[in-house]
């Protein structure tokens, strides 16, 4: 700072404060160290993500080869094997719970978005679907197996599919509201001024407008529920066999699945299983975080 | 029954939706109301369905299942009395690591220290975190975790064996890998719904605090967090209550004991890891009683999480009303 | 309606056959708010009204109630009646639906939809359920709404790539495309650059042949300019609230050059805006 200080006329001996920073002093001191301490969180925190990945690339991905997604889990003591009907499982278990959650979720937002934003039926069933964000997974699971397999008295995919979907609903549901009820009034506007019906303002121009932020809330609940684990112990239970068998669509038997065969096999005193554990986590991994960067491709073509 | 029809001139198109466009408008209107409905309709439903069915189990054992510690499907005794303590005390524990962890994190991600391109690989650090499986969270804990903590916990136990909390060793599973990992699964949740908390507070009240002389960490200790506070504490409640719930981490890591003990070294169980590993070889009468349990879980989870819901509610309406 | 009520209410005089939109409007209320009182405008067939006034002294609430684009507001209720060729706007049999697809709207801000050129214009087309030559109307709504020119090289591109005065001509010949008897127009030129708002009140005395129109502006020189009547609004804040009202509807010309209303001469030297 200059010593010649327009306001120091008056008093010849005034001497401008010193303005640098003193590290020494407590203040600024306490302030280094915790600012420190806050990098220090941040890298600690980012380490289990970067271990995760590289036990999953490196213990996965020496296992991957094209069997594992042709043949079929092996036995006790078996060499080799792979995993394909979990894959083509969890497909079709979350395919089910897709094809439930989606058109309940996006319906069910047009009314909390559109039809009724400030009705009474519109708060209590926002408040329901945040509940249902904080259900513990395994309850999910608990749900289905008293309402479809005790019902159909057999394991199997639809009910699998349906303790999913009860998880990947509130997700649909709330991304979807949000993303139609960004969609500005003017262009609603425009819509009603032709002489739309309300369905024809939602169905030509808040859907098609609001569809990126709708995709995304859909890729992330796919995305979570592919993940899955505890809704399908005990409801899709799981399969050392093809869905189709000799020509023979099993629908209503127990389907495998990645997660469940990652959690059987965890448990196994043996090195072939184990392997096999890594690399369904590593594929199942790559199924989920590509469904992530879809979501946010979607989401980044809204802006 | 077009009664503009006179308005037209010779090449006017316009005319009224046709009755199919009534129809469908109708029925459009209708499906979705009944949808809304539907989502109030299937919380109904889930606590009936789990309601109803531990019906039995209630009338058979009461309230002592609840103070019960054995577990013993071949002489039909249950109680879950050590599950409540370990899914309380594990979540505890998690909540304390992520908690710390996590409003760190948010500190860090909202208040400038970093240049908005590192920001925001960091903030992608986290989501990642939330994206992981938790099945593959516990293999992850079995093959590295464990492995890594023993050596530090067995000289812990070995060397403060007096103190309650390291009073056993670490054979493989137990309390504190389960929390570890636990932690590291609420973390995304409790990071996130601090950020957003932080980022509620008005930009004038920051500016105050450093208009005052206040150093970077005075601003954030004295006047951001108790600002942010009450998002934050709605954080760290959220994500107390996906601890609850959280099941395939702890039933591959927590050792399924029925055992009350402070110990962090020592194998536990929870509710949820109880369910998960009993249900799908269960019997009819343990179906009965796990029915009961999974009433216990609900019913915790859902009044831990309508508390965060109702002071995450609050807190918006604060920001939008003070604004 | 009977010729005699309708001429009672028409403070012009002019033949009542010639009015398209009987609108007499004595309160507006959006919830406890009285935001309009004692509006009576008629719409005169094949002419430009105008309707001028400062800011808040509702004429664009009044040209919403026409076609009820108001019906989206909560709380909107009104005192009056709104005629369309003797038929009640409001009646209890009527669908709004069907009023706007009679008595289209161009808005202050473009609002062309997120889909290409032709699908905006033939947006109302498809809606009719319109049976014929759809590449024919839409090029002669582009053509009548003076774009044509520019976009017919590139109708698959998105109605959100042209500039702003593009994309209002654009809703324009969206508007038109259906040929509502009346069109509605709130501030369209209130967006766009000089240039821009040339063609477009070009564009609107090229229209008058067919279509009726009623534009709010708050350019007193576009009034003067395009308008055949004028209707000029002020707003009471006697009464603590700030309610529009009409001070004075006449020929454009009257209006201008020789207000009857004190408050009318004061806003037209520009004492006040």
């Amino acid at each position: 700072m200059s010593t010649n200080n327009p306001f120091d006329s008056g008093a010849g001996d005034w001497q401008p404060p010193d303005l640098g920073r003193s590290l020494t002093e407590g203040r600024a001191l306490r302030s280094t160290l915790l600012s420190g301490l806050a990098w220090a969180c941040a890298l600690l925190a980012s380490v289990p993500l970067l271990s995760v990945l590289y036990m999953l690339i490196v213990r996965g991905g020496s296992r991957l080869s094209l069997e594992l997604f042709t043949e079929l889990p092996p036995a006790g003591f078996e060499e080799g094997g792979g995993f394909g009907n979990a894959i083509v499982g969890t497909f079709v278990t979350v395919g089910i719970g897709a094809l439930i959650s989606i058109p309940f979720g996006i319906l069910a937002a047009v009314f909390l978005a559109e039809l009724g934003p400030d009705s009474k039926l519109a708060s209590w069933a926002r408040f329901c679907a945040k509940t249902l964000t904080g259900l513990p997974s395994i309850l999910a699971g608990v749900f289905a197996y008293a309402l479809v397999v005790l019902t159909t008295g057999t394991y199997s995919a639809p009910a699998g599919g349906v303790a999913l979907a009860l998880l990947m609903l509130p997700t649909v549901v709330l991304t979807a509201e949000e993303a139609m009820k960004m969609v500005t009034q003017k262009m609603k506007d425009a819509a009603y001024g032709m002489g739309c019906t309300r369905t024809q303002v939602i169905m030509k121009v808040v859907l098609p407008t609001a569809l990126p932020g709708i995709l995304t809330g859909v890729m992330l609940a796919i995305a979570r529920a592919a993940g899955e684990t505890a809704p399908l112990l005990f409801t899709a239970l799981f399969s050392n066999f093809w869905l189709l068998e000799e020509g023979e669509m099993h629908l209503m038997a127990p389907i495998a699945s990645l997660s469940v065969l990652i959690y059987n096999f965890s448990g196994m005193p043996f090195d072939n299983q184990i392997e096999l554990a890594w690399a369904a986590s590593l594929v199942l991994v790559m199924f989920v975080l590509i469904f992530n960067i879809v979501s946010r491709v979607f989401g980044q073509s809204k802006a | 029954m077009n009664m503009f029809e006179q308005a037209r001139s010779a090449d006017s198109v316009s005319g009224p939706p046709s009755k199919g466009d009534y129809f469908f408008d109708r029925a459009f209107q209708w499906l979705a109301k009944a949808f809304a409905w539907a989502i109030l309709a299937v919380v109904a439903a889930l606590l009936l369905e789990v309601g109803s069915k531990a019906i039995p189990a209630i009338k058979d054992y009461h309230i002592g299942f609840l103070t019960s510690t054995t577990w013993d499907a071949n002489k039909d005794q249950f109680g879950i009395l050590p599950e409540i303590w370990g899914t309380l005390y594990s979540s505890f524990l998690a909540l304390i690591i992520a908690g710390f962890f996590g409003v760190m994190m948010a500190i860090f991600l909202t208040q400038d220290f970093l240049p908005p391109r590192l920001a925001a690989i960091f903030r992608i650090i986290v989501e990642l975190l939330a994206a992981i499986p938790s099945v593959v969270y516990g293999l992850w804990g079995i093959f590295v975790v464990i492995p890594a903590i023993r050596p530090l916990a067995n000289w812990l136990n070995e060397t403060f064996g007096m103190i309650p909390f390291f009073s056993t060793s670490l054979s493989g599973p137990g309390m504190l890998p389960a929390a570890l990992v636990l932690a590291i699964m609420v973390l995304p949740t409790i990071a996130a719904v601090s950020q957003d908390a932080l980022r509620l507070v008005p930009y004038r009240i920051k500016e105050a605090a450093y208009g005052l002389g206040a150093t970077r960490w005075e601003a954030i200790l004295r006047v951001m967090l108790p600002t942010a506070s009450t998002g934050i504490f709605g954080a760290l409640v959220l994500g107390f209550g996906r601890a609850l719930g959280e099941t395939m981490a702890l039933a591959m890591l927590v050792g399924n004991s029925n055992q009350i003990s402070l110990s962090l070294f020592s194998p536990a169980n929870t509710l949820a890891a109880l369910l998960a590993l009993n249900f799908p070889e269960a019997g009819e009468t343990e179906v009965k009683v796990l029915m009961y349990a999974a009433l216990v879980l609900m019913l915790i989870t859902l009044a831990v999480n309508v508390a965060g819901t109702a002071i995450m509610t609050m807190t918006n309406k604060q920001a939008g009303g003070g604004r | 309606m009977s010729a005699v009520l309708a001429n009672a209410l028409n403070p012009m005089g002019s033949p009542a056959a010639g009015v398209v939109i009987d609108c007499r409007l004595d309160k507006i209320f959006y919830g406890d708010f009285l935001a309009v009182r004692d509006s009576h405008v008629p719409i005169q067939k094949g002419q430009i009204t105008g309707f001028i006034g400062p800011s808040g002294c509702g004429k664009s609430t009044v040209l919403r109630s026409l076609n009820r684009m108001n019906d989206l507001v909560r709380g909107f209720r009104f005192d009056g009646h709104v005629h369309f060729h003797g038929q009640d706007v409001y009646g209890a049999n009527v669908d709004p639906v069907v009023v706007r697809r009679y008595i289209g709207m161009v808005f202050q801000q473009p609002n062309p939809f997120a889909m290409s050129i032709y699908d905006n214009v033939a947006f109302g087309l498809k809606l009719n359920r319109f049976k014929g030559d759809m590449d024919e109307r839409v090029e002669k709504a582009l053509r009548k709404a003076a774009i044509w020119d520019e976009v017919k090289d590139k109708l698959k591109n998105s109605g959100l790539s042209l500039s702003g005065g593009q994309q209002q001509r654009l809703c324009i010949a969206r508007a038109i495309a259906t040929e509502p008897s009346v069109v509605l127009m709130d501030e369209p030129c209130s967006a766009l650059d000089p240039i821009a708002t040339r063609k477009i009140e070009e564009l609107m005395l090229e229209l008058k042949t067919k279509y009726t129109i009623a534009l709010v502006t708050h350019n007193m020189q576009q009034a003067t300019r395009v308008a055949d009547k004028t209707a000029f609004f002020s707003v009471d804040i006697s009464k603590g609230g700030r309610t529009g009202y009409l001070v004075e509807l006449g020929d454009t010309r009257q209006i201008f050059e020789d207000p009857r209303e004190e408050l009318t001469k004061q806003y037209i030297s520009g004492e006040f805006s």
